[in-house]
Parts: structure tokens; C-alpha cells; sequence
């Protein structure tokens, strides 16, 4: 029990994909403009996430060593064009606000990052502990820069306005400031975690 | 079960198998959502239809639906108490991440009342502003109220509206959209008047004294 257990905060903190494992840092950077955007992105990832673990571990025998990569890039993608398809014809509100996200999860290296380091090694069970871990870690650390990024960028937090947005600065909703917003919270997240041991 | 080894057979009929499996979920699952979606997508063209004319489409009724032949959008003439209050036209033009389908609305007198965009593939935090930049009552942003002349442009290129910051050539293909929109309705309008042919009206909107005002002729010729 303990092992779930580890297996499964091992994603939000120890090992976090953003702050500490520094994966996936496309999506990170191109998503977060905004605390909403940030998180409909780590959502729809971690639902990639634990589907695409739970199949790779089922077939991690029948897959050949040599050829896994591809294999499992076949399956995570087929998995995204089913949420998205699914999002698209069962729930067209969130696909209005998800849709442009979706297609982006294929190119996430935490997927394929934890189907080759994790689930390619272990039960379906801790497979799929890992990818909710994995995808509530990478859920709250978009969360966090979205809002950083949203605060400084818009005065605003998840669309509520903090203060006038005429004070706020452009560049943190653009490229530039998502490098700067995400460094500062890296060098945070490192300081304190320099703490703790 | 042990490993399967990474023998030439081995690798080839796995990757097969896995693909055929994958490729055979999807089909059933787009054949399962294909109608559903397109539903989807019809309804909420139709809502979109009403939500863009004068008033909100209270009382209109959709008298005609016209494809132009020049740029195939779909043009929805609305009546309220058998008089022409305007019309909705579906519209789109190629963004900076693919098409961009919007519904926008004229009244009987070509003034934008309103837009709404059906769907777009543009840049998640810039160039999807489309959806309500333009309407948005800030600097010279806003098109909602104005009267369309065919020749709306970004003020990087001499033309009265500003641009989305960082997304130049979402907001072009935005602009080149509704100024299509605006040939289509002119030219119903044109048919509706004279019942000529309507590859003659698509003539006779090309033509920018028709619409335009004067000090707006060059750019129109520039544009084009």
C-alpha cells in the first residue's frame, strides 16, 4: 500500500514533470497564458496520461524492445484522437474551451516519458497510480504558471480582473515572459525543495 | 509471459497488430461520433445564426439561405413582419493554424451587428482572441456598429482597425473573412432587387464604387 502510495505523490512532488523532471515543456510554456488554460491543458493530459499508461503496461510483453517507441506513440495518439473526438460529439462546451489543447498532448514527452520509464516496467495498477500522480503534478504546476503568467500579463486570475489590466505587463502572456515566469518558478520550487532535505 | 524478442518477425507483426487494433478503435469511434458532432455542429451554426442578427433575432425568420458563387458562404436573409431586417452570413478565410469559420451578422443598412466564431485553429492565448477581440469596445478594435465597406484592414497596412497584438495574420484572415461576408450580403441584396443572374451581382460587387466610399477606393484596389 505504501509503494501505490509513493507511486502515486511521487508525481506531484517529488518527481514533478515541470519543476523538477523539466518535461514537457512545450505545451507548458505555449498553454499557460491564462490559470484556466493551464489547467484544461494538464487535465486532458493526465487523462492521457493514465489511459495510455494502463494499455502500455497491459502489453509491455508483447511489444518488442526494439520497436516500443513507436509503438507506444501509436497508442498515446490514438488515445488523443479518441478524447478529442469523444469531447467533440458528448461534451461540445469544454471542447470549445479544450479543443485547440488536444492535439498538442500527442507531442507531451511526459506521456512518453512515463510509458517508457514507468509503465513499460510495472503492474497495470501502479501504472496507472503513476500517470494520475504524474497528471495532477503537471495539472498544478500549469495551474500555478497560468496564473502567474495571467496575474502579471492581465491582472486577472481564472477571468476574475485583480486590478486594471492597463498596469499589467503584455510580455508575460507572450513567450518571453512564460521563460521568465516558468525560470523564477523553477528557482522556487529547487530552493525549497533544497529545504526540505 | 516472457518478452517477446526483437526478432525481424517479432517487430513487424507487433507494430502491425498494434496499428491495425489503433487504426480499427478510431474508425469505430469516428463512425460512432461522426453524427452526433455533425449535429453539434449544425445546431450551434443555427443558434449562431439568430444570435448575430439585429436584436438578436427575436421574430426573424430565415426567408432565403443563398450560397455566394464566389466564395461559397452562406448567406441567411432574416424577415420580421415580412420586412428585411438583414442577414447572417457564414463566412471564413485561412488563419495563421488553419480555417477560421465565423458567423457574422449585417443589418438591412450593412451595419455589423454582431459575430461569432464557429470554429478556428488558431494559437491558444493569441490568435483565438478573434472570438471576441473585435467586438471589444477598445481603441480602434472594435468592428460590431460599423458599417461594413468590404475593405476592413489591419492598421499595420494603413486600415482603421487594430490588430490582435501577436497575432497579425489571425486578425488579416479575421478582417479578409468579414470582408467577404460583406460581398456575399451585397450581392443578395443585388439579386434581390433585380433578379439577374447571380454571377452578374458578384460582378457588380467587385466593382468597389457600388459599396465603398469614395476615400476608401484605393485600399479596396490594394486589397484585392
Amino acid at each position: 500500500m505504501s509503494n501505490a502510495l509513493k507511486t502515486f505523490t511521487n508525481g506531484l512532488l517529488k518527481e514533478n514533470p515541470t519543476f523538477v523532471l523539466v518535461l514537457g515543456m512545450c505545451p507548458t510554456l505555449a498553454t499557460t497564458t491564462s490559470a484556466m488554460n493551464g489547467m484544461s491543458m494538464g487535465l486532458a493530459t493526465m487523462f492521457v496520461l493514465v489511459c495510455s499508461n494502463v494499455v502500455i503496461s497491459m502489453l509491455k510483453n508483447l511489444i518488442p524492445d526494439k520497436v516500443r517507441i513507436p509503438a507506444f506513440i501509436v497508442v498515446i495518439a490514438s488515445f488523443v484522437t479518441l478524447v478529442q473526438l469523444a469531447m467533440q460529439a458528448y461534451v461540445p462546451a469544454i471542447y470549445d474551451v479544450l479543443g485547440l489543447f488536444i492535439p498538442l498532448i500527442v507531442v507531451n514527452c511526459i506521456v512518453l516519458g512515463r510509458a517508457e520509464a514507468f509503465a513499460a516496467k510495472n503492474t497495470v495498477g501502479l501504472s496507472a497510480l503513476d500517470g494520475l500522480g504524474m497528471g495532477l503534478g503537471f495539472t498544478l504546476a500549469l495551474t500555478l504558471l497560468g496564473a502567474v503568467r495571467e496575474l502579471l500579463g492581465s491582472g486577472a486570475i481564472f477571468g476574475f480582473q485583480v486590478y486594471d489590466a492597463g498596469y499589467a505587463s503584455l510580455i508575460f502572456v507572450l513567450a518571453p515572459g512564460a521563460f521568465i515566469a516558468l525560470a523564477y518558478l523553477l528557482a522556487i520550487v529547487n530552493k525549497l525543495q533544497k529545504k526540505d532535505k | 509471459m516472457a518478452k517477446l524478442e526483437s526478432t525481424f518477425k517479432n517487430m513487424a507483426l507487433s507494430l502491425v497488430i498494434i496499428a491495425m487494433v489503433a487504426a480499427a478503435a478510431l474508425a469505430g469511434v469516428y463512425t460512432l461520433t461522426k453524427d452526433t458532432i455533425e449535429e453539434q455542429k449544425a445546431e450551434k451554426e443555427q443558434q449562431a445564426v439568430f444570435s448575430v442578427l439585429p436584436e438578436q433575432g427575436v421574430g426573424a425568420v430565415i426567408v432565403d439561405t443563398i450560397i455566394s458563387p464566389k466564395y461559397g458562404h452562406t448567406v441567411y436573409r432574416a424577415e420580421k413582419d415580412g420586412e428585411f431586417i438583414g442577414a447572417a452570413v457564414k463566412t471564413s478565410a485561412v488563419g495563421f493554424g488553419g480555417k477560421q469559420n465565423i458567423m457574422v451578422g449585417f443589418d438591412a443598412n450593412g451595419m455589423i451587428v454582431d459575430y461569432t466564431v464557429l470554429d478556428h485553429q488558431e494559437t491558444p492565448g493569441l490568435g483565438d482572441k478573434i472570438s471576441y477581440w473585435f467586438k471589444t469596445d477598445n481603441g480602434r478594435q472594435n468592428i460590431v456598429g460599423r458599417y461594413a465597406n468590404g475593405a476592413f484592414q489591419v492598421s499595420k497596412e494603413g486600415g482603421d482597425v487594430d490588430a490582435i497584438t501577436a497575432a497579425t495574420i489571425s486578425s488579416r484572415a479575421f478582417l479578409k473573412a468579414i470582408n467577404e461576408a460583406y460581398a456575399a450580403f451585397r450581392g443578395d441584396e443585388v439579386e434581390a432587387a433585380t433578379s439577374a443572374s447571380q454571377v452578374h451581382h458578384e460582378e457588380v460587387v467587385a466593382e468597389p464604387e457600388e459599396v465603398v466610399e469614395n476615400d476608401n477606393l484605393e485600399k479596396e484596389a490594394d486589397y484585392e
